[in-house]
């Protein structure tokens, strides 16, 4: 079969992309009016133009200020803190950027505001303002060796205590590791939450610490949490992550745009597409294209089929660590269904790296409708089964009601996203506030639950795999629709090879393409998509070479893991045993 | 209320189909090893074999091994997969998962193990009753795959040693399957890894 339609026969005649050009978003001058507007009713904001959001440059001394103004203002209320990362510019006078970025669940908007520091100064601590920024202050220091001041606990997070350097600065080497042994193992004492400071004295009991993890069946392999009993009551927690830092971001530093994607798979594991999905459209976005409908609408099929994954892999796996291990047989056949769907499209079942900026690596099978109409038909009855065993069974409801609770100002001001943020309440889903790939003209509902405990988040999941399968049902009675599956533009696409062998442009093409790589623009952006567990959101910065110069994925897993040791205070060992499994953890996207 | 299958006609996975004993099995398939080909040779009327009784042992204990998952990342998924109702692990008599090492006599390493995590691997490994044997899986375990980075390590025999490398990014269920069997033959033949 030919493989000629993907080229049209027309010879290409748009812009070359000219290197180091600067990227201009699409919306800037919408963004530069609302950033205008905001810096008025803010002081201390200086607006940098031309960017994806509004953005702005905030002094060293002014940010705490400022935070809490944005946070405060009863006409802005940034409450949610998104994320907050470094990056570093050696060749400028202050090198580092300390960028901030937030969310308006009020307006549904988004703001950046960025710090330089030079490196011998440091940045007053936010964790006044929000609680969530405590971890991502620790990783900017542990990362960028930027140091906090006056931060409650300002130690390394994700590295380990033998580490030397700090490898996201520029000249730190990519291979360059340092060995730890058995005597460097993290010695943790979790401070006793004040509530229960005064308690010791009454207490019956005798204090005991006791280490959970990493390598522990509940901890999923690379959590740990060091908890304080008095009796039975968990008094103290303190949990230590990095037992999978991968190094994501240095390693997209030494790859081409399109050798990121594998990388992208490897954070959410369970839910390997949506990453995808979110990685290549912040690309596509600063290269200021959009992939061929038809790809668009394989994206969202897949996109669904593995947010339904990520559930089952969650719901599956937390009742395991309640011991009802029948639910987890249940629910993993459909499950190998969908995996078996994306092999038929990719080749690879578990991490398929299927998408490529631009479009998608080749066309879907024949029968990829209908094969996704016969597993569309089949879950119903599978998330039925498991939640009429479960949802109502009497040991279950006693061992989730009242478990592992959050409320919702806690869960907001932590930087909650996702089902455990809608189990508080909060309907805020990124498909719904920024839509993308088309998820504005499906109907569907945003599924919340009150109470935010394990049980809420129980129910959230469920509905959303209900929700999940009525978008995709709309989908296939829409069709798949015709045409190419990657762009028609030499400068990202490879030419077939057919073309590659007979013309002498096309082999220009592919051999630039091979050996430059994909060039956008100068600049930065930010896509944010709606993960299995939370927004999921790419960061990506542009030197118009044809290495990324930055990219930060935001880890939705970050902050809840970090509210965990909240969630389990005046709980028992098997209540924080419950709650972990309902947050859906994953640490590939947890430690990077 | 009835448990709910899906049919083989609804499935959309691709199957081959299996080859009972004394058949030849299909080019391709994964079976066990040899079965197809085992028969009880010369028993005549007998009712009992005599054979020596570390071929006995060696035989139990490579039908029973008794894995330990020490699954930090992906390939861990993929462990679950295999264990799960549709591969099915039980069928070889693997299924006995324990996460406590003093319990288990094969260490599955499943996932990038990083620096910060070694230790731990190394401790787990020493606290193993002997016999013990070690599959590594997938690229990370094996090799650091595609992370040769600051923080991982460049393949899990810098600390523990290994019996069995399967390849795969993350390998397929099948794959790790594949290396149990191998292991087992491997077992069964009495090998052991020298100290």
């Amino acid at each position: 079969m030919s493989t000629l339609t993907k080229f049209s026969a027309i010879p290409y005649t748009g812009p070359a992309p000219t290197n180091r050009q600067p990227y201009v978003p699409a919306d800037a001058a919408v963004m530069d009016a609302r950033g205008a507007e905001i810096a008025s009713k803010v002081p201390g904001l200086t607006l940098e133009s031309g960017q994806d959001l509004p953005t702005f440059l905030v002094e060293r001394d002014q940010i705490v200020n400022v935070l809490r103004a944005l946070h405060d203002h009863p006409e802005l209320r940034f409450t949610l803190p998104l994320d907050l990362f470094g990056a570093d510019y050696p060749d400028r006078a202050k090198r580092f950027d300390v960028v901030y970025q937030l969310y308006s669940l009020k307006n549904n908007e988004r703001v950046r505001l960025k710090v330089h520091v030079a490196e011998n100064e440091s940045v007053p601590t936010s964790t006044g303002v929000y609680q969530g920024y405590d971890w991502y202050e620790r990783e900017v220091f542990d990362m960028f060796g930027i140091k906090f001041e006056g931060h409650p606990n300002l130690r390394r997070i994700l590295t380990h205590d033998s580490f030397q350097g700090h490898p996201l600065r520029k000249d730190y080497d990519a291979a360059q590791r340092w060995l730890l042994t058995d005597a460097g193992i993290a010695k943790l004492q979790p401070k006793i939450a004040p509530q229960f400071v005064e308690e010791e004295e009454q207490s019956d009991f005798e204090r005991v610490t006791l280490n959970l993890g990493p390598s522990h069946p509940a901890m999923h392999g690379t959590l740990r949490v060091v908890v304080t009993l008095d009796g039975e009551t968990i008094v103290g927690a303190e949990q230590e992550i990095g037992y999978l830092h991968r190094c994501f971001e240095k390693m997209c530093e030494t790859h081409t745009y399109q050798q990121v994607i594998p990388f992208t798979d490897r954070l959410n594991y369970c839910s390997a597409v949506i990453n995808n999905v979110g990685y290549c459209m912040a690309v596509e976005k600063m290269l200021g294209l959009s992939a061929p409908d038809r790809a668009q609408y394989v994206r969202l099929i897949l996109s669904e089929f593995y947010r339904i994954a990520d559930h089952i892999v969650c719901i599956g796996t937390n009742l395991v660590d309640l011991g009802a291990l029948t639910n987890f047989w249940y629910l993993f056949q459909p499950r190998e269904e969908i995996i078996a769907l994306a092999e038929s499209c990719s080749g690879a079942r578990l991490l398929p790296s299927y998408l490529r900026i631009g479009g998608l690596a080749v066309d879907v099978p024949s029968d990829f409708l209908a094969n996704s109409q016969k597993i569309v038909n089949m879950l119903p009855k599978f998330i039925d089964e498991v939640e009429a065993l479960v949802m109502k069974n009497r040991i279950f409801r006693e061992r989730t009601e009242g478990v592992g609770v959050l409320s919702q100002e806690d869960a907001i001001n932590f930087g909650f996203t996702g089902p455990c943020l809608r189990a508080t309440g909060v309907p805020f889903d990124v498909r719904k506030a920024s839509p993308y790939l088309g998820y504005e003209t499906y109907d569907w509902d945003v599924p919340i639950a009150e109470g935010g405990d394990t049980y809420a988040r129980f129910l959230v999941r469920f509905e959303e795999m209900r929700q999940s399968l009525r978008i995709l049902q709309q989908a296939i009675n829409r069709g798949l629709p015709p045409g190419p599956v990657m762009v028609d533009n030499p400068y990202v696409a490879l030419p077939p090879k057919e073309k590659v062998y007979n013309e002498m442009e096309s082999l220009i093409y592919h051999f630039k393409l091979i050996m430059h790589g994909i060039q956008p623009p100068v600049g930065e952006t930010y896509f944010p998509v709606e993960g299995g567990n939370g927004e999921v959101g790419f960061y990506v910065v542009s030197d118009g070479t044809k290495n990324p110069y930055r990219i930060r994925a935001r880890p939705p897993c970050f902050p809840i893991f970090e509210a965990y040791a909240k969630m389990i205070i005046g709980q028992t060992i098997p209540d924080a045993i419950a709650a972990l499994g309902s947050l859906n953890i994953i640490a590939g996207e947890l430690d990077h | 209320m009835p448990v709910q299958n899906i049919d083989r006609e609804d499935s959309i996975i691709p199957r081959k189909a299996g080859a009972a004993p004394g058949e030849i099995p299909e080019k391709g398939l994964i079976t066990l090893p040899g079965e197809a080909d085992r028969e009880v040779e010369g028993l005549g009327s007998a009712t009992y074999l005599t054979t020596k009784l570390d071929a006995v042992v060696n035989w139990a204990r490579g039908n029973s091994l008794w894995p330990l998952p020490f699954g930090t990342a992906c390939c861990a998924i993929e462990f679950m997969s295999m264990v799960s109702s549709h591969y099915d692990i039980a069928r070889f008599g693997a299924e006995t998962v324990r996460f406590s090492p003093r319990q288990a006599d094969l260490l599955i390493v499943a996932g990038t193990i990083v620096d910060k995590i070694a230790p731990v691997l190394k401790k787990i490994y020493d606290q193993m009753p002997e016999p013990k044997y070690v599959i590594a899986m997938g690229a990370c375990a094996t090799s650091g795959g595609f992370y040769r980075a600051y923080h991982v390590v460049q393949g899990i025999d810098e600390i523990i040693p290994v019996d069995i490398w399967v390849p795969g990014c993350p390998p397929t269920p099948d794959g790790l399957m594949y290396a149990i069997l191998k292991l087992r033959e491997k077992v069964q033949r009495g090998e052991m890894r020298r100290q």
